[in-house]
């Protein structure tokens, strides 16, 4: 059967202001008929400009310098706009990998799958609505006929992707792109989503590239896998072999540091790393019987949103009776020294307001924050800034670009908590604790003048936990600190938070939406759901042995590699 | 970008980047450069003009009165025998002393008032957008005469309502942008750092809404010069025979009728430039004073 999609020598050139980069440089890429190909590799790889290049949807500093992309006959490097803007939708979709993005906010969803259709003369005025609602019918959305009238805000982020996906197979097209289709949606969403993306293409008959950094999503549901590095196609085998016997050294490398069952931290890092210090996550944990932090009976209440205002208030008609909104409700557990305790839970369960209330930048509705022996659930969060207990209790943010001023240097940034703390500090004092903590975090010196814009993700994650660390806390919260990094990122810095603790004996609060990094550094882990605490536990306890339903659903989710 | 560029880039000391960061924005945008030119051609008017001008712009020559232009008076003379280059040039100081000390006067207030609006919220949000409410309820200029009349007929006074007219436009733009940037994660690791709010609101919030607000700057800028020259032009702020871009028009106006151009002209045509400069300055600013787009 010949190829429905034949990438010949491409390459792709950027034009910047350092001159020109190539993204992409010389690959070759094959699709056959019906065959779902996953494209893998890290940021920078050149994964998605591939994939643009196909669509021809690259932004204007980009353009095709030499290769073919051939499909089904034609070829799309050289055809023009009119040509492209037919196959796009008709022939060709893709799914991107924000969904939210991806649609008009203000446009009702049925309406926009119909304007697709009508677009690409697939039905009539007249039909549109009935086809509409059948395309929301098969991607398995309940009430297809209400939620057609639905507003993207309305929906949930699956329920969206979702509705993305509706749109992009509305006109049966023979080419589906999916750009990282599951990234930023929960383990249990993402099984739906693919589950879903795979049914559907199977039923049309239709061929998929899946484009991610997940080797484990790629192996559970591609037939083949091509592994990127640097814009060059460095592998590209069926999902058996390249999971079998890797040939190239960088796949290797990416399978090692995919954090998986049986895995030990160390195991991520490269084969030739040096060994660190003997790693023994589990002894160290709780060496005083009083645990340094304590949680007893935390609720936060947001008040419900009322569709009445201020006039329903005056005439008094508003019910008084609605319960606000309990985002966590009733939770209490206990970190002791020196140990790693892991609260986990999908987006929404409430663990990322727990943890912002325990590090004292929101104020609880009710409850005790005990932290080794004082509540400071008493102090405002809006006053806690000049307590003398804020520095002990620190934290490492989930983006490590978001958390870091744009305006101020790596220096600038882990000097601002010693600047606070101290009054009048010397300027070389201060300058040369920078530099330890730098040498703490393995951020070379030279780098200590950079702005985070010039600074790789795993400098920037490097410069965040310099940050928390520059006041030698007891607790420090790690609020999914690697889940914007990839995956060799991702080993290193997992494998720096462990050896630092055990050098410097802090506690860690761990949250995280991925059980298997949890199962490689915490002590203890606490699954989340609504809320509240569905269970707790030693981390293998939990992991092997699930004692609750929701918890054994997280777990079966994660996608499972081919054996 | 390649490491070595990297590494070459982070050597080089902070003026010389900064220097070399401007002459690539420069290069880029042959037009930011003319507006540069063109900024640092009033620049110099203003200072040194006074000296350099061939005539007194205030001494009145009867004999060479409604001159055309000539090689010895540029753009003639006006009806009191007075050199309009020499008035032109002259003016470039009060007007751009009255553009650049309102601008910094409404970027202090406007400014301060709005991020502390877009950070605090609550009370501070609710003060703030009301007294801009109120100042936008009226046509600006008509405001801005009322403030002029009312306080009268100074140089500061024109500082002062051109300041209040403005107030509204920075107020919200620092209002928005503060208020998307108060819930991101580096103001949250300023608070676990230890800074107070006001601390965070000064130190870290107002370095990230500066390049953007640099553009707000020039571009008030000209709104600026014109609105002092247009209080001139109906008779309030600057009064004659002080040489003011805003009277001159006003002075020549009356002249165009019989033939006599060039007296309104000139200073209209160097008004319209300045105008122009400033607003295509904005531009070229965000270019430089943005770190993002320093790659």
């Amino acid at each position: 059967m010949s190829d429905l999609l034949d990438i010949r020598d491409l390459c792709v050139e950027f034009e910047t202001r350092k001159g020109i980069v190539r993204a992409v440089e010389k690959i070759d890429i094959s699709l056959k008929k019906g065959e779902t190909l996953g494209i893998v590799g890290e940021s920078g790889s050149g994964k998605s400009v591939t994939s643009y290049a196909a669509m021809r949807i690259l932004d204007r500093a980009g353009r095709i310098t030499s290769g073919s992309i051939v499909y089904s006959g034609i070829d799309l490097a050289t055809a023009g706009e009119a040509e492209m803007r037919d196959l796009r939708g008709r022939e060709m979709s893709m799914i991107f990998q924000n969904p939210r993005a991806a649609l008009n906010p203000i446009r009702q969803i049925g309406r926009q799958i119909e304007d697709v259709l009508i677009q690409h003369v697939q039905a009539t005025r007249a039909e549109a609505r009935r086809r509409a609602i059948a395309a929301l019918e098969q991607v398995r959305i309940a009430n297809p006929e209400e939620r057609y009238n639905a507003y993207p805000f309305q929906l949930s982020g699956g329920m969206c992707q979702r509705v993305v996906i509706a749109l992009a197979l509305a006109c049966r097209p023979q080419l589906l792109i999916a750009d990282e289709p599951t990234t930023g949606l929960d383990v249990t969403t993402q099984k739906a989503i693919m589950d879903l993306i795979v049914d559907l293409t199977r039923e049309h008959g239709m061929s998929t590239i899946l484009i991610t950094h997940d080797l484990g999503l790629a192996a559970a549901y591609c037939d083949r896998v091509t592994v990127m590095e640097k814009g060059r196609v460095v592998e590209c085998a069926s999902s058996q072999d390249i999971f079998g016997s890797p040939q190239h050294a960088y796949t290797r490398k990416l399978m090692r540091a995919t954090p998986r069952p049986g895995a030990l931290l160390q195991d991520l890092l490269p084969e030739d790393s040096p060994p660190q210090s003997p790693a023994n996550a589990q002894s160290t944990a709780a060496r005083s019987d009083t645990p340094l932090l304590r949680i007893e009976g935390l609720i936060k209440e947001y008040p419900r949103m009322s569709a009445g205002g201020w006039l329903e208030k005056l005439r008094g008609s508003n019910p008084a009776d609605e319960k606000p909104f309990r985002a966590v409700d009733d939770v209490s557990f206990d970190v002791g020294r020196g140990e790693t305790v892991g609260l986990v839970g999908e987006s929404g369960c409430g663990k990322s307001t727990t943890s912002m209330m325990i590090m004292r930048l929101l104020d609880p509705t009710q409850g005790r924050i005990l932290f080794d022996g004082t509540d400071l659930a008493l102090f405002p969060a809006k006053e806690f800034a000049r307590n003398p207990l804020r520095r002990r209790i620190q934290m490492v943010f989930q983006d490590p670009t978001e958390s870091l001023n744009p305006r101020y240097t790596a220096m600038r940034a882990i000097a601002d908590p010693i600047l606070q703390a101290a009054d009048r500090p010397r300027r070389d004092a201060v300058r040369a604790r920078c530099e330890e903590l730098a040498g703490l975090v393995g951020l070379p010196l030279n780098l200590l003048d950079r702005l985070p814009h010039q600074l790789s993700g795993g400098q920037k994650a490097r410069v965040g936990i310099a940050r928390a660390l520059a006041l030698n806390p007891d607790l420090v919260v790690l609020d999914e600190p690697t889940a914007a990094l990839d995956v060799s990122v991702q080993a290193v810095v997992l494998n720096l938070l462990q050896s630092l603790k055990e050098r410097l004996g802090m506690s860690y609060l761990f949250v995280s939406h991925d059980l298997h990094v949890v199962r490689l550094l915490c002590d203890r882990v606490i699954v989340m759901r609504s809320g509240r605490i569905v269970e707790q536990g030693k981390c293998e306890d939990v992991l092997e042995r699930p004692a609750s339903a929701y918890t054994r659903e997280l777990i079966d989710a994660i996608p499972k590699r081919p054996v | 970008m390649t490491d070595a560029t990297q590494a070459a880039s982070a050597h080089t000391s902070g003026l010389l980047a900064i220097w070399r960061h401007t002459r690539y924005v420069l290069g880029e945008n042959p037009v930011t450069a003319f507006s540069f030119a063109l900024f640092l051609f009033f620049l110099l008017c203003a200072t040194i003009g006074p000296y350099v001008v061939p005539f007194d712009p205030l001494t009145t020559n009867t004999q060479s009165a409604l001159q055309p232009p000539s090689l010895r008076h540029f753009f003639g003379t006006d009806h009191l025998g007075r050199d309009i280059f020499s008035r032109v040039v002259v003016a470039a100081r009060l007007d751009l002393f009255i553009a650049i000390a309102s601008v910094a006067l409404v970027f202090a207030m406007g400014g301060v008032a709005g991020i502390a609006a877009g950070f605090f919220g609550g009370w501070t949000d609710k003060i703030v957008g009301r007294i801009s409410d109120t100042i936008m309820a009226f046509p600006l200029f008509v405001l801005a005469m009322g403030i002029v009349a009312a306080l009268g007929n100074t140089v500061t006074n024109i500082v002062i309502a051109t300041a209040v007219i403005n107030f509204p436009l920075y107020a919200r733009l620092a209002r928005s942008e503060a208020n998307v940037r108060k819930e991101a994660g580096f103001v949250h690791a300023a608070r676990l750092a230890g800074n107070s709010e006001l601390r965070i609101l000064f130190g870290h919030i107002l370095p990230n809404i500066m390049p953007i607000m640099m553009v707000q700057i020039s571009l008030t800028m000209g709104y600026a010069i014109l609105n002092a020259a247009g209080l001139s032009f109906i008779g309030l702020g600057v009064r004659p025979p002080t040489p003011e871009w805003g009277i001159m028009v006003a002075e020549g106006a009356s002249y165009i009728v019989s033939g006599e151009w060039w007296i309104a002209l000139f200073p209209g045509l160097t008004l319209m430039l300045a105008v122009f400069c400033f607003n295509l300055l904005g531009d070229g600013l965000r270019d430089i004073v943005d770190p993002l787009r320093r790659t």
